[in-house]
């Protein structure tokens, strides 16, 4: 708590009257005689957002201080790797952090694909582009409908996993699962998007600012919601980087870096989108990063839906890419590619790399060290819900148990990426 | 990212100021890579971050990668960002298979705390100087480094037993 004020500061109609904690409280300064209590919260706590667990030590209702302990989901997803084919690995990335698979997926297979030089034919940058921003809405919308819930918002739970649904059925539709799709292979995509996929999208990038809007409209003059988002959970703009926290909570103090304009990959450099930033770094700023992240999804959706070349959907490498099936009973060669596609996977020549794209919680990183065999030596992940959890105790500390809960919500942090 | 020249001339410019410390370099697939003796980790991080025109300031991983069978084994890789240039850098120290030690960059760069616990963890790497150099994602009684590449996959002792002595 920056200030000591019982409610929180910044609202359009401040009560320069509001008691402050030292009113209701008295002085809450450290060497107060109060007695100081830890509290386990967690690790199976519904306002944690997945197995996390917090050991915090409170003053009163005041959060003094806190620390994260993880690794209760962890299940050595990067040791099982290690012993599979890289083709065999796609499915087990997806499951760490579950709610952004699409973007494991790309952060793998391209890693991958720099590793062997192996380049995806435009198509399938596109169609990438289309799922991966696809994902970064429906993460979006399950963040903004579970920490909506947590500070007591319950409709705007339903309304949000409305709009998930349609976008899982998207997926479905496309890929013939709702989540963990193993859509994305080495040199491209798996297959074509279905007839009716495309007239489907357009539909949903229609509606989906709508949407948008009216969670606005429920949230953004909502006065239980602003007094327990504003001026909640500031952690200044050099802390922040110093953390290494990215993503929105970045952009939410402030900063325009987004890797996806930074670097160039898949269709974003050819798209027109805009970053959203905040200004002061609070919960509300987080928020209205996030919200407005969707409408700019939308529109990279709707530009690549446009634009979309025609062509192969994945590269004509047969020593990484599996032949088309058709080909397998009339062609000696495709079914020996087939065959040692299938049994022992592709080999890959030593070497090393690490790929970061813009994930929805921040820079994820994905390392592959290969060593000349079909198995990879080491497969790790940079995943930025595990970095970012570092600022937590930088934004809860000092607040109340309350506002603890709204700041972990909107950190946003998927244990099963965590973990690992 | 330091295209090959661009390499060479910054890895001129760190004898310069720590003659020595970098013990060489790569540059493959696009990505540059400095090796750097391990004892002098510290000293060429500030030096990248702080000195002027450099300004690596963002430490985007940190992570260890197991080079088994080669010696020295160990590679703790520093991934580097300097966000003004949009330019990565990979730092990369090699250490040895028995007692792999290493100072702790947690005071240079705060986010390395958790990734660094997270190497340790994994890999036994002692990061000294850490604030707390404990194990994070596995159970503080393991014993082992399970992501060395001689820990088998599988070798952990199955907990739960009850349907495998039922039913054999």
């Amino acid at each position: 708590m920056a200030d000591q004020r019982a409610f929180p500061q910044g609202l359009v109609d401040e009560d320069p009257a509001a008691p402050t904690v030292a009113d209701l409280y008295g002085e809450l300064d450290a060497d107060r005689t109060t007695e100081v209590m830890t509290v386990n919260i967690g690790p199976h706590h519904p306002a944690t957002h997945g197995v996390l667990r917090l050991v915090v030590d409170l003053e009163g209702e005041v959060v003094r201080d806190l620390k994260p302990v993880i690794g209760y989901v962890h299940t050595g997803i990067e040791k099982s790797c290690e012993d599979k084919s890289y083709w065999k690995v796609i499915p087990f990335v997806e499951r760490m952090d579950y709610v952004s698979y699409f973007f494991q997926m790309e952060a793998y297979c391209g890693a991958v694909e720099r590793l062997i030089g192996l380049e995806i034919p435009p198509r399938a940058k596109y169609l990438r582009t289309i799922f991966l921003e696809l994902n970064r809405i429906h993460s979006h919308l399950v963040w903004l409908g579970t920490t909506a819930l947590d500070l007591g918002a319950i409709s705007m739970l339903w309304y949000c996993f409305r709009e998930r649904d349609r976008i899982l059925d998207l997926f479905e539709m496309a890929t013939g699962q709702r989540m963990h799709t193993r859509y994305f292979q080495v040199g491209g995509v798996i297959e074509d998007i279905p007839l009716g996929f495309e007239e489907k999208c357009r539909q949903f990038v229609h509606d989906m600012p709508i949407r948008v809007g009216q969670y606005e409209a429920l949230l953004d003059r909502n006065e239980v919601f602003l007094q327990r988002t504003k001026g909640v959970g500031i952690v200044s703009h050099e802390r922040l980087l110093d953390l290494g926290v990215t993503g929105p909570l970045l952009r939410a103090a402030g900063d325009p870096w987004d890797l996806r304009k930074a670097f160039d990959y898949l269709a974003y450099p050819e798209m027109d989108f805009k970053i959203p930033v905040g200004t002061v770094g609070d919960n509300y700023d987080r928020y209205r990063v996030r919200v407005a992240e969707m409408v700019e999804s939308t529109k990279i959706i709707g530009q690549a839906l446009e634009a979309l070349p025609g062509g192969p959907f994945i590269a004509d490498n047969r020593k990484y890419v599996l032949p088309p099936r058709s080909e397998l009973s009339t062609s000696m060669e495709s079914l020996i590619h087939h065959f040692k596609l299938v049994t022992e996977g592709f080999r890959v020549d030593p070497g090393e790399i690490y790929y970061a794209i813009e994930g929805p919680r921040g820079e994820l990183g994905c390392f592959v060290l290969a060593d000349g065999s079909a198995k990879p030596a080491r497969v790790h992940f940079r995943d930025p819900s595990f970095v970012n959890l570092q600022s937590f105790r930088d934004m809860a500390k000092d607040s109340y148990v309350a506002d603890m809960i709204c700041s972990l919500g909107m950190l946003d942090p998927i244990l099963g990426g965590v973990d690992r | 990212m330091p295209d090959g020249p661009g390499l060479e001339l910054l890895r001129g410019e760190i004898d310069v100021d720590a003659p020595g410390a970098v013990l060489a370099t790569s540059y493959d697939k696009e990505r540059a890579t400095l090796i750097v003796d391990p004892a002098r980790i510290v000293e060429i991080l500030t030096w990248l971050r702080d000195k002027p025109g450099q300004g690596y300031r963002f430490l985007s991983s940190l992570h260890v990668a197991d080079y088994l069978p080669a010696e020295p084994r160990f590679g703790v890789h520093y991934e580097l960002l300097n966000r003004e240039r949009v330019e990565r850098l990979r730092v990369k120290a090699m250490l040895p298979a028995e007692g792999p030690e290493i100072d702790s960059v947690t005071p240079l760069f705060p986010t390395a705390n958790f990734q660094e616990r997270e190497a340790f963890d994994f890999f036994g790497v002692v990061f000294h100087g850490h604030p707390e150099l404990t194990r994070i994602l596995l159970p503080e009684d393991y014993v082992g480094w399970p992501q060395r590449r001689d820990f088998p996959v599988g070798g952990e002792p199955v907990t739960f037993t009850y349907s495998e002595e039922r039913y054999g």
